[in-house]
């Protein structure tokens, strides 16, 4: 089987995927629990100065579940550590001690000034730790006492603390961003200024979960009142791949190692994360609604996927997709696909038809000379893929490229020759070529 | 049958008691219990909400099924019970009755792509449960319209077109031959599907509406005539089911011990005590429908040792469902087929039936091989149908009939002007509850029509 094993940053670790900073590494009775299931490392949770903040005693978390209870959407108001310096410290220095092997990270938040980065990070750096991560993403609390995600939402702040941390650490420095901003690259070249030694991200995004429909009041509440919070899970995924995949592709960050956060449930979800970009993984929400031994299927999964691929090791997978990321004006306008209904696999639930009739551009029919049959009308359709994401059979609906011929929904041949909005006619901003 | 007669004898072999209470209990508990909450989402997810839905076209009565299953995934459980039972107000018998497997569930596409149905049955009776537990109105009945309309029967037919009446405005006499209303509901359906008080919690939920009034223990032809009814009222609708039994013309067959499936299914279902039932220890069915297979698998239960169903015809022919058949199988019920009882043999009490082998001809029709063979039994049902008797009015004057059963229209009138019918009664009719919903809402429908049309007519009886 190929080997995980991963060096990211120097940092060597038996699998890419390492615990997040949350709850699940709050203390070593969690990271020992993790790291005996098979977790490749951990990033402790977010350390500040004492004495220790104070958490809710009330709902910290709410989900958005599927329903079967699956959770689908998370999110947390809990703040970085509530336990003092000195008992962290302890404990970080022991399970390193007694897991040479794991990659132990340890999360900072510190106040914007630097006398507090000199005095802490030596402190904790003593611990024998293998790197730090700057929490410059939490959205919720420390943020209003000018941390965490206020930090993290103003490039010259991510560049100072940066140069802090770097000018008192030895180890790596691995920057945590928030996905709270218009654009994710000017806090990642901050940081890349300041000297990080890598990006971290998505930490979570501002979020209210709902309404409480008895109440009428926000859902949930520590006694009638609630707070925004930052919201994890399955469903932030794409958010996460977008930002990850800027970062990979921009030529101010190309390069910048990149661990990836932001749903990561399965392996597949570790796929989209290395090709994007990523070359280290971490995993807060999962482990939170599985526990610990969902590791076993991240491994595994990923293990056999890179035997099945050919590839020997992670290295060979990551950033294999970022290439195929663009921007939108430089599609191919030329190229042209239509949808394809296999009747052998259809099972006549008509949600392609009706989808494309309220939605779409009414191309596929629901009655085929009387009897209940649905087709694509290449006519009308123009590859918008609805019906293929609506469709309950898997491969049912497959997009099929036309290679030759023409067009007939617009009349116009099929060509081989490119050709995209920067040099379309209709473009009036277009280059001229001639 | 009584105990007397067979108490002189070793044999017949019938007696109550056959199995202790609690076990008759047991057996005679909901055979499909229902979903729990969190089962009951876990199955509306598992709905497509397809496009003109193949379950809602299979539905005799055109539930909106997607529609109602996605207000079970949204928590909206009153408002799944009003798009049940807008179409069917029986929604919630229906939900424990109804064949599925051969209609809205046959045509689940889940089928297709998993071989296995939404379990759209069991939903269906989920969504509807509270309405009968909670007592929730789900409908408002419209200001009186000053019409009055007989309904003769107190069936799933009559008890639809009344609500619907009712609902429309129209003032609602119900007459019953029972002592309760329900028909089927009440008397005929097998214990364990509608478990409890059911039948009658939907009647009162039916009645709730308002303006229907009940007069029971009135039978048309005996103590209310049509002409009576067309005198008094509006308009008539006749949903009087079929309240003869056929017989089987076989030699022996007024021996004691040979009896009518539907009657010990009506005593059944009326017994306080099922542990005081008599039962044969050797039973034998004649029939291939529904009742046929209901009187034997709840025989078994009440302990009769050897349940033997007999039909004259194979198994493809049987109205009752495959589904049916297979349940009837699993209770250790041994199913005949190609044979037909020649003769009922025994002194006083039955003893032993004979049967004759039945092939079926080139041209359909069905004939005997000379072949016989017997069975010992302490207990015959006949389970061969019911037909429209002669005595209960509807033969009077110029109705016409088609098959031995009332002559209707699309649109459920009789051929006399006025007069309507619907349910086991009409010609044409399948027999099932959740056909007799809908013709009883059909002819509901046409007969507010036919009023509202004939507000100004001196003489409503001429169209």
């Amino acid at each position: 089987m190929a080997d995980l094993s991963s060096n990211f940053l120097g940092i060597r670790s038996p699998n890419p995927f390492w615990l997040a900073s949350a709850p699940p590494t709050d203390k070593a009775y969690n990271v020992n629990r993790a790291f005996e299931a098979g977790w490749g490392g951990a990033v402790w949770k977010t350390l500040g100065e004492d004495p220790p903040i104070v958490n809710v005693s009330g709902p910290r978390y709410g989900a958005i579940h599927s329903n079967e209870r699956r959770v689908i959407g998370f999110n947390n108001i809990e703040l970085i550590t509530d336990r003092p310096l000195a008992l962290n410290l302890e404990e970080l220095r022991q399970v390193k001690k007694d897991w040479p092997d794991r990659a132990l990270l340890a999360s900072v938040m510190l106040p914007m000034n630097e006398q507090a980065w000199a005095t802490c990070i030596p402190m904790i750096e003593d611990t024998g730790i293998d790197g730090f991560e700057l929490n410059f993403g939490c959205p919720h609390g420390m943020s209003e006492r000018g941390m965490g995600a206020a930090v993290g939402q103003v490039p010259d702040y991510i560049r100072m603390a940066t140069e802090w941390a770097k000018k008192f650490a030895r180890v790596p420095v691995i920057v945590k961003l928030t996905p709270n901003v218009a654009n994710i690259l000017p806090p990642a070249i901050a940081a890349a200024a300041g000297g990080a030694d890598a990006v971290s991200l998505i930490n979570t995004i501002n979020s209210i979960m709902r309404v409480d429909y008895d109440t009428l009041t926000m859902y949930p509440a520590t006694d009638g009142l609630g707070s925004h919070g930052g919201y994890c899970g399955p469903a932030v995924k794409p958010i996460a791949l977008h930002m990850v995949a800027e970062i990979a592709r921009h030529p101010e960050t190309r390069g910048l190692p990149i661990s990836g956060i932001g749903g990561i449930t399965d392996w597949r979800d570790a796929v989209d994360f290395l090709a994007l970009g990523a070359s280290n993984l971490q995993v807060c929400t999962a482990a939170m609604v599985y526990g610990f031994r969902i590791i076993d299927d991240l491994t595994d999964g990923l293990a056999r996927f890179l035997d099945a691929k050919g590839m020997t090791s992670i290295s060979e997978l990551v950033g294999r997709a970022v290439p195929s990321v663009t921007d939108w004006k430089f599609l191919n306008l030329n190229y042209v696909e239509k949808a394809h209904i296999d009747q052998e696999l259809c099972i006549k639930c008509g949600r392609c038809h009706i989808v494309c009739e309220d939605a779409s551009h009414q191309a596929i029919t629901d009655m085929v000379d009387g009897k209940r049959r649905f087709e694509v009308i290449d006519a009308e359709c123009v590859g918008c893929n609805l019906c293929t994401s609506v469709c309950p059979v898997e491969g049912c609906i497959s997009m099929r490229p036309l290679r030759e011929g023409e067009d007939p929904r617009t009349g116009r041949p099929v060509t081989a020759e490119k050709l995209n909005w920067t040099a379309h006619p209709n473009n009036p901003m277009r280059k001229q070529t001639d | 049958m009584t105990q007397d007669k067979h108490a002189n004898r070793c044999s017949p072999d019938v007696r109550p008691g056959r199995l202790d209470a609690a076990t008759i209990e047991k057996n005679f508990g909901d055979i499909r219990p229902p979903l729990s909450p969190a089962a009951a989402l876990v199955e509306a997810d598992r709905c497509y909400f397809c496009h003109d839905a193949p379950c809602t076209n299979a539905c005799p009565t055109g539930i909106d099924v997607p529609a109602f299953i996605q207000k079970i995934r949204s928590h909206n459980l009153p408002g799944s019970a009003h798009t049940i039972l807008r179409e069917n107000i029986l929604g919630g018998m229906c939900a424990r009755v109804c064949p599925t497997e051969v209609l809205c569930e046959e045509a689940c596409v889940r089928n297709g792509s998993e071989g296995g149905p939404v379990r759209i049955g069991l939903l269906q009776r989920y969504a509807t449960d509270p309405v009968y537990e909670q007592g929730l109105p789900v409908f408002e009945r419209a200001p009186e319209t000053g019409k009055r309309v007989a309904v003769v029967g107190g069936g799933p037919a009559g008890l639809s077109a009344a609500h619907r009446l009712a609902m429309l405005g129209h003032a609602v006499e119900m007459f019953c031959r029972d002592a309760k209303l329900g028909g089927l509901n009440e008397y005929g359906i097998a214990a364990y599907k509608t478990v409890n008080d059911f039948a009658q919690r939907e009647v009162d939920f039916i009645l709730g509406i308002g303006g229907i009034d009940v007069r029971t223990g009135m039978s048309l032809g005996q103590d209310v005539s049509l002409a009576e009814l067309q005198q008094r009222f509006d308009a008539v609708l006749l949903a009087v089911g079929l309240g003869d039994t056929n017989e089987l013309g076989v030699p022996g067959e007024d021996l004691d011990g040979v009896q009518n499936a539907v009657d010990y299914i009506a005593q059944l279902r009326q017994a306080g005590d099922k542990s005081e039932l008599p039962v044969g220890r050797r039973v034998v069915v004649i029939g291939g429908g529904m009742t046929a297979i209901d009187i034997a698998v709840q025989n078994r239960r009440l302990g009769a040792e050897r349940v033997d169903i007999v039909y004259r015809r194979g198994p493809d022919q049987m109205s009752a469902s495959g589904h049916e058949q297979e349940l009837a199988k699993s209770e250790g019920i041994v199913l005949h087929h190609w044979a037909r009882p020649v003769a009922f043999r025994g002194d006083n009490w039955l003893r032993e039936v004979e049967f004759e082998r039945t092939r079926q001809e080139a041209d359909g029709r069905l004939s005997g091989t000379g072949e016989t063979w017997t069975l010992d039994a302490d207990v015959v049902f006949r389970a061969v149908g019911q037909t429209l008797s002669d005595d209960d009015g509807t033969s009077a004057g110029s109705m016409l009939r088609a098959g031995g059963k009332i002559r209707v229209d699309a649109r459920r009138r009789t051929s006399i002007p006025g007069v309507w019918a619907a349910g086991d009664c009409v010609a044409g009719h399948d027999d099932l509850t959740v056909t007799a919903v809908q013709d009883g809402k059909l002819a509901a429908i046409d007969i507010d029509r036919w009023l509202r049309a004939n507000e100004e007519d001196a003489d409503p009886w001429q169209t």
